[in-house]
């Protein structure tokens, strides 16, 4: 069966050892998580962890019903690119002395990205988008010599109306009050 | 103002609180505070010793199998908490509520390698249902209540407190908890609208169904409703190794064992079935085998109270998401009366081949040399007890001879280490399945190498007079991997025969009655004397080491391709 990225949400309550929990359902099945975000959620004491990871539906599927099984976990979601609007964010120090020599100008302007900082050694840039967008930026910047690079991991809102979660968290206040 | 006590004491109290009545333990360094209230006998919990932190959470995994209710295991820090592992892991994968504490270095002192420090949660993470370090004593009633809640409620498991030392030693008031609710975990699922209906549509409908029943069926306590509803609409039902004793073994509905030593005609008429109901079972590899030849013809509904075990081995037709009993109750008054006497009379047929050509020789229980077989000694101790006992095995030939051989009439009748396969388990399982339950009479079949795995808890078994009747299936060799080294590794016995000590003479050094029986013209008078003995009892019994264990449906095999014995495969007319 084919691979393909799949993006996970997992809604959790705020504690120590959640990161362990879900990790060690990857690692379980050898999979290597791509990249992770984790932050709070528009749900006061709710944390979002986002996590992208190449692999067959089923396996993810089954995947995303052993992260919900965990006690603290309130439930995890698995989702596909066209379900969700994603980011990235990119750092990229470059020497400054190689910046004043080239066209930076028309780069930073064709790439959307911005200059955070200009030292008299280096210069950071900074870049909001998909992968594919970060990297093309990357190989613009490459022939000036990349001293460091840092690319984040998604950051994801879902194209439905409310946190995915809501509905859920819903239900279980309703069964407290019967 | 409220009386202040110390987290220890605060400890015992909230055990005592959330119903336990006894605990298995072993003291050390970074739990001495808490035995010191132990000491004090507190809140009628009583404290049983083990020898090792491994028998104490096997005797707290045979207690709780026994009784329904939640396993306590005490354990000092680092060595003492890494030895629960296989114990948390069994549990975990048999659905047994456990609720260990482990003792735990102080707070200024984690991740500084402290003496006895070891990281427990992150060991214990992947084996338990929870986990949860409590370094305050204000927060010890609280984390055990949620504890208990969550080790017994919903697919039940083992749970693991890791009590830093300041808060066994700090005080705090104790306040009796309310029932916990946590919103992130749901207890007690209903089922999806109208798939009871679409259950009942599915049985109704169906010429050849067959009811699969699991351990959740004893652990929902869902036995009444299982056996009506197979006698109302006449459906034959197998039992997976866990759910044995669930429905009783003379009930006209019951079909057999499941699984590759399982009897021939559920695992035939698997594959045979147009719709299976599979209930509080996940589909185990041991009794699916290949996953892509099980049940080819059958629409199959699955109730678990785990939606994780929807479609992970077999792909199901309906899923009902909520606990055996609620399912089966709201099943029967959907469900249509029928006979299907000739689909109930096709198990017979292969049944009655099974007792001819596989039973009949391990019943007459003779081999050369006076030798026995193993069916045959349990067929004849279980029956000594007039099928009443509480069954316990260790794992190997001596747990398939003892699973198939035995005949039960209560429910909760049989604990085995069912998905870890723990050698060693059963000594102690069956000494807390004793002190569950002592009005019944607790017989454990084991093998001379599971025995000596955790032979240390003979130690409990004299200082607390457990009486636990021992049959040792002696074949002085490790006979389950011996029969696979026959069958599949050209009979080369690497490291499978045992040199073992004078097992009599072992059990009258810690006081308990023994008998060798070295030959089958001594076996009934044996039992006899094992059974009139007031106390525990050892019987070493002289078995055939050629002895092994059939039907048999090896690895990579379609639940109905089944060996009758090493060389022929069952050919169902």
């Amino acid at each position: 069966m084919e691979e393909q990225l799949f993006t996970i949400s997992v809604f959790t309550e705020n504690r120590v050892t959640l990161l362990h929990q879900i990790s060690m359902i990857f690692s379980r099945r050898c999979l290597n998580i791509d990249s992770l975000t984790v932050s709070a959620c528009s749900i006061e004491g709710v944390h979002k962890f986002t996590i992208t990871c190449y692999s067959t539906r089923p396996m993810m599927e089954h995947v995303v019903k052993q992260i919900e099984k965990r006690i603290d976990v309130i439930k995890a979601f698995l989702l596909t690119d066209s379900e969700i609007l994603f980011q990235e964010v990119a750092l990229y120090k470059v020497p400054t002395e190689s910046v004043v020599n080239t066209d930076i100008e028309d780069i930073v302007r064709r790439h959307g990205a911005r200059v955070l900082e200009i030292h008299p050694e280096y210069t950071v840039f900074e870049k909001t988008g998909h992968t594919d967008e970060i990297m093309e930026l990357y190989a613009h910047l490459k022939p000036l010599g990349i001293r460091q690079f840092v690319r984040s991991g998604r950051v994801v809102v879902t194209r439905s109306s409310r946190e995915l979660v809501d509905e859920f968290l819903e239900k279980r206040m309703k069964k407290l009050q019967d | 103002m409220e009386e202040m006590i110390t987290g220890s004491e605060i400890l015992i109290r909230s055990l005592a609180d959330n119903g336990a009545d006894c605990m298995f333990g072993y003291p050390g360094g970074q739990i001495m505070p808490v035995y010191d209230k132990i000491y004090n006998n507190l809140y009628g919990v009583r404290h049983y010793l083990a020898r090792h932190e491994q028998g104490a959470i096997h005797a707290a995994e045979g207690y709780a199998r026994a009784t329904g209710k939640t396993g306590v295991v005490v354990t000092t820090s680092g060595p003492g908490a890494m030895n629960l592992l296989t114990g948390l892991a069994d549990a975990l994968m048999d659905s047994t509520p456990i609720v260990a504490i482990s003792g735990q270095v102080g707070c200024s002192m984690l991740g500084k390698d402290a003496f006895q420090e070891s990281d427990v949660i992150s060991s214990v993470l992947p084996v338990t249902k929870w986990a949860l370090q409590v370094r305050r004593a204000e927060d010890i009633a609280p984390a055990i209540s949620r504890a208990f809640f969550i080790a017994n409620s919903g697919r039940p498991g083992p749970v693991v407190i890791d009590l830093a030392r300041d808060a066994q030693i700090g005080t705090a008031a104790y306040e009796k908890q309310e029932a916990p609710f946590i919103r992130s975990y749901d207890s007690d699922p209903e089922p999806e609208e109208g798939a009871i209906e679409e259950a009942a549509r599915l049985l109704n409908a169906a010429e050849r169904p067959l009811v699969l029943a699991g351990h959740g069926i004893m652990i929902s306590g869902a036995e009444k409703a299982l056996a009506e509803l197979v006698e109302k609409a006449g459906l034959p039902v197998g039992c997976t190794m866990l759910g044995l004793s669930g429905i009783p073994s003379d009930h006209p509905q019951y079909v057999g064992m499941l699984g590759m030593h399982g009897n021939l005609g559920p695992n035939i008429n698997t594959n045979r079935a147009d719709v299976i109901l599979a209930v509080g079972m996940r589909f185990d590899d041991r009794v699916t085998g290949d996953v892509r030849k099980y049940a080819p013809d059958a629409k199959i509904i699955h109730i678990d109270i785990d939606a994780s075990e929807f479609d992970k081995m077999i792909k199901c037709d309906l899923h009902v998401h909520s606990d055996a009993k609620k399912a089966l109750e709201a099943l029967l008054p959907l469900a249509e009366r029928k006979d299907r006497k000739a689909w109930r009379a096709s198990f017979d047929k292969h049944r009655k081949i099974e007792e001819e050509r596989v039973m009949a020789r391990e019943l007459a229980c003779n081999a050369p040399d006076g030798k026995m077989l193993m069916g045959g000694v349990v067929r004849k101790v279980c029956e000594a007890f007039g099928n009443d006992a509480i069954v316990v095995t260790d794992v190997g030939q001596n747990q398939m001879f003892a699973v198939k051989y035995s005949r039960f009439n209560k429910s909760r009748s049989l604990i085995s280490s069912g998905g870890l396969g723990t050698m060693g388990y059963g000594l102690p399982a069956a000494i807390g399945a004793k002190i569950g339950e002592p009005e019944r009479p607790v017989v454990l079949f084991c093998g001379d190498g599971g025995l000596q795995m955790t032979i240390e808890e003979l130690g409990m078994i004299m200082e607390y007079g457990v009486d636990v009747k021992i049959v040792l299936l002696n074949n002085n060799f490790l006979g389950n991997v011996r029969q696979w080294q026959h069958l599949f590794f050209s009979g080369r016995y690497s490291s499978t025969p045992m040199v073992n000590p004078d097992f009599r003479m072992l059990a009258g050094a810690y006081g308990i009655g023994a008998a060798d029986v070295a030959d089958a013209s001594q076996l009934d008078a044996a039992i006899g004397e094992m059974k009139a003995h007031k106390g525990a009892f050892l019987l070493n019994v002289n078995i055939d080491e050629t002895d092994m264990v059939f039907p048999m449906t090896p690895g990579g095999n379609g639940v109905d391709e089944i060996l009758l014995n090493e060389s022929e495969y069952y050919k169902p007319v």
